[in-house]
């Protein structure tokens, strides 16, 4: 049985997770797409909060809030004009994107169902990952340590910024 | 009540098919880039729901949507120096525009 505060909690963050995801491809100025994106990426990182993962909260909120929205915003600001919205969408265009977007709740709804038992799994208790031992997983070389995708991704991260500065240059 | 698994996965759910409807929908291209992240982080939702409720003892499903942040991050910085650099080439970022190569 779950406390109340923890029910309202829960009530905010699901409704604001698709309330601003609905609209963040539904408005029609691209800066208030990107505003909306902003709240949806918040709205995630306090579920990550209230499932005990406090380290992905607050990489969530560091790299994708500060970062990627950062990035966003600044490239829409340099390619578009403020204040211009997109024009009116082809109403066929609308019924092929709302389709494919239901052929997919469709599908991916299915295949919940088909799986009934474990969707009501409850929330089983759980010892916070302290940043210790994140940071020996990350680190070892053991049996389900992660030392090579971690480099892999720096090296990933070296070649995305060769490859930023490489393509967005000046001829 | 409750809060079991399922009342997770709808919220990411939703927010997946947002995702696909902006995707297909939209022109300008760094909204189609808005939308892909609504997928990816839809998906980074169902990796870390799976870890919490079914394998509380292990952390494969956190790291991975470490990964995952990591990832997209690298992916979101290439793809907006195409975008911009496809601006300098034809002063647009509509994804109708970009047929140069065509004829």
């Amino acid at each position: 049985m779950e406390s109340v505060g923890s029910i309202i909690m829960y009530l905010i963050i699901a409704l604001s997770i698709i309330v601003f995801s609905v609209l963040t491809v539904t408005t029609r100025k691209i800066l208030r797409s990107a505003t909306f994106l902003l709240f949806a990426l918040f709205a995630t990182a306090a579920l990550y909060f209230k499932l005990d993962y406090e380290f992905l909260g607050a990489v969530q909120i560091a790299v994708y809030a500060g970062g990627i929205v950062v990035l966003f915003v600044f490239s829409i600001l340099l390619t578009s004009r403020p204040g211009h919205s997109s024009e009116q969408l082809a109403s066929r265009r609308r019924i092929t994107g709302i389709l494919a977007a239901l052929a997919t709740l469709v599908v991916a709804g299915g295949a919940l169902w088909s799986r009934c038992s474990m969707a009501f799994a409850q929330l089983p208790a759980m010892s916070n990952p302290d940043m210790k031992e994140i940071g020996a997983t990350l680190m070892g070389t053991g049996d389900g340590q992660l030392l090579l995708p971690f480099e892999a991704i720096s090296v990933l991260l070296l070649a995305c910024i060769i490859g930023g500065v490489v393509v967005a240059r000046k001829r | 009540m409750d809060i079991t698994l399922i009342y997770y996965l709808v919220p990411a759910m939703i927010m997946f098919c947002c995702g696909i409807y902006g995707f297909i929908t939209r022109r300008n291209m760094i909204a189609m880039l808005i939308s892909l992240e609504l997928m990816l982080n839809a998906v980074d939702i169902n990796f870390v729901v799976f870890n919490r409720f079914l394998y509380p003892e292990a952390m494969e499903g956190m790291f991975f949507t470490l990964f995952a942040i990591a990832i997209a991050a690298a992916e979101t910085a290439v793809a907006i120096a195409i975008i911009i650099n496809v601006f300098r080439a034809v002063n647009n970022v509509d994804a109708r525009d970009l047929n140069k190569l065509k004829n």
